[in-house]
């Protein structure tokens, strides 16, 4: 399906992505890990064509995406969805516009301009929003909702888009533990009821073991692991974050569960 | 407005079905759309109405004059290019003369700023320093921004005589209107915590001022006052026109020499259209530099 050959990214004499190379031959649910600036976001930025490869290539069904210009590349654009961590909302449009902006790929600017959408695309968004549990959201600004549901909103949006493949980067790092669950919970959901491929980076480990198919661990710019979570030992993680014998999984997680873990263990 | 939202809050909120709040969000779209349609017949109408008067009253006729828009400028540049080879010289015979237009702005921009700094300051709710008095200064710009400045520019001539000095102090007092209501604004949106902690050791309101709220804003403050600076260098040469000296004086000239020195023109409108894409790359650059090394 997806096939990513050798692709690599670089900002002036700094490599971010250095020949990444992997291959999905079914729609799977997959956790990209590292540490910060280890290129995560920028190979997903690069899947979506918000930035330019610098070299290698990126082939969707046969169709090498890294060459697509134009109306191609908008077109490949809504079939990837993004989901971003700080939501990338417009703050003062409200839920359901929010969520019409996924069918501007098929709608003119000039319609879209003053807000003409079909009813059954405004049906549709307000099911999307019910399926996310915010329908009774629907006419507030976007701005006026907490960050679970303006996140919510995001993945509503990427639905609209009715893509092959959602990309989400850190889509809960700024949400507390209750939402991110949450919102790891209906991408879960989309993955297995309508058989997208969703992509994520995650920078918890526990997030990705929980809630991914396959994980692949970024460092300084290339992949150094690419395997099942189960595969994920303690030690890859080490090598994974560059990180000493003093490192364990419960400080960097979020889940709840893990934090009582951790207070059970404490007075012992 | 208030009443519309309460009510679909009330009609949304109620935790109905997904069919209610569909329904509910359609009418809410149809309102609104209906809404804008209403205006923008009321828009369209408006214009056409007072397009057709404003045609009733044009002495030649908007649809006969239309036609020969474009007849002036053929005219010169037909005539600019047949005596293309005279014009870089041309140039440099204005350069002079563009010089001290370019002084005159320059010099009426730094005074003009530094007044509307401080007008600014003084009428900016939250910084002002007797906060009474902040109609007062506004009324003050206000007044500054409304006269037109060839008025004072006139008036100047006619006391000082003609030159460079009346021209300046009249570009200067339009810009203080003009740039103290846009650094006001962006003094309201100037963090006043700096402002309360230097209050707090005991500052007094200048430090605080210099201190606390010059280095948040003056970045917004100097490409504010760049533009002004290009706006200025039009306007000097434009009051050349009135007889203060500089390249419009020279424009006016060749203008009303009429055919024959139309390369003049050409030459004169060249160097402007220079000078404004040198300040404009200049300034572009050092608002680049003042706002990456923060």
């Amino acid at each position: 399906m997806l096939e990513i050959k050798s692709l690599t990214k670089r900002f002036g004499d700094k490599t971010a992505v250095d020949a990444a190379t992997f291959t999905v031959t079914e729609p799977q649910m997959i956790g990209i890990i590292g540490r910060s600036g280890a290129g995560k976001s920028t190979l997903l930025r690069m899947l979506n064509r918000l930035n330019d490869a610098s070299d290698g290539q990126m082939l969707y069904e046969g169709t090498e995406v890294t060459r697509l210009t134009g109306t191609a590349r908008r077109a490949w654009q809504a079939r990837c969805a993004m989901i971003f961590q700080q939501f990338n909302l417009v703050p003062r449009m409200d839920v359901v516009s929010n969520v019409l902006h996924g069918t501007l790929n098929r709608r003119s600017t000039f319609a879209t301009m003053f807000n003409l959408y079909p009813q059954g695309d405004i049906h549709k968004a307000i099911e999307i929003l019910d399926r996310l549990g915010i329908a009774e959201q629907a006419s507030k600004r976007a701005e006026d909702l907490s960050g679970g549901q303006q996140q919510r909103v995001a993945i509503a949006r990427a639905l609209m888009q009715d893509p092959a493949i959602i990309l989400a980067d850190e889509p809960i790092a700024s949400l507390d533990p209750m939402n991110a669950q949450i919102v790891m919970d209906a991408l879960r959901r989309i993955h297995e009821e309508d058989g997208r491929m969703v992509i994520a980076n995650l920078h918890t480990l526990d997030t990705a073991r929980r809630y991914c198919d396959r994980v692949i661990g970024m460092r300084d710019g290339r992949i150094v692991f690419d395997g099942t979570p189960a595969q994920l030992t303690t030690g890859v993680a080490r090598d994974i974050y560059g990180a000493g014998a003093d490192f364990s999984e419960a400080a960097t997680s979020t889940a709840i569960e893990t934090l009582g873990k951790q207070g059970d263990l404490a007075p012992a | 407005m208030q009443g519309m939202t309460d009510m679909t809050d009330v009609s949304l909120g109620g935790g109905g079905t997904t069919a209610d709040i569909q329904s509910a969000y359609m009418e809410m779209t149809h309102r609104k759309r209906m809404y804008g349609g209403i205006l923008l017949v009321v828009f369209v109408a408006l214009m056409a109405s007072g397009f057709v008067v404003a045609d009733g009253r044009n002495a030649g006729g908007f649809w006969n004059g239309i036609t020969n828009v474009f007849d002036f400028p053929s005219e010169v540049v037909a005539e600019a290019a047949e005596n293309g080879a005279n014009i870089p010289g041309l140039m440099v015979n204005y350069l002079p003369s563009l010089i001290e237009t370019l002084n005159i702005a320059a010099a009426s921009t730094l005074i003009g700023a530094l007044a509307a700094i401080l007008l600014s300051l003084l009428s900016t709710r939250g910084l002002a320093r007797w906060p009474r008095l902040t109609g007062l200064f506004r009324r003050m710009m206000d007044i500054s921004r409304a006269v037109p400045e060839i008025v004072i520019a006139l008036v100047l001539i006619f006391v000082l005589g003609g030159g460079p000095v009346p021209a300046m102090i009249a570009i200067a007092i339009h810009t203080a209107g003009a740039l103290g209501k846009l650094f006001s604004e962006v003094n309201e949106n100037a963090s006043l915590k700096p402002v309360e902690g230097l209050e707090s050791v005991g500052a007094t309101w200048g430090q605080r001022m210099v201190l606390g709220v010059i280095p948040q804003v003056a970045p917004n403050y100097l490409s504010y006052a760049l533009l002004r600076f290009e706006i200025n260098i039009r306007a000097s040469a434009i009051l050349g026109f009135v007889g203060s000296g500089g390249i419009g004086y020279d424009l006016k000239n060749a203008f009303s020499w009429g055919q024959g020195r139309y390369d003049e023109v050409a030459a004169i409108f060249i160097l402007l259209f220079l000078t404004i894409v040198a300040v404009d790359q200049i300034s572009s650059h050092y608002r680049n530099r003042l706002t990456g090394s923060h």
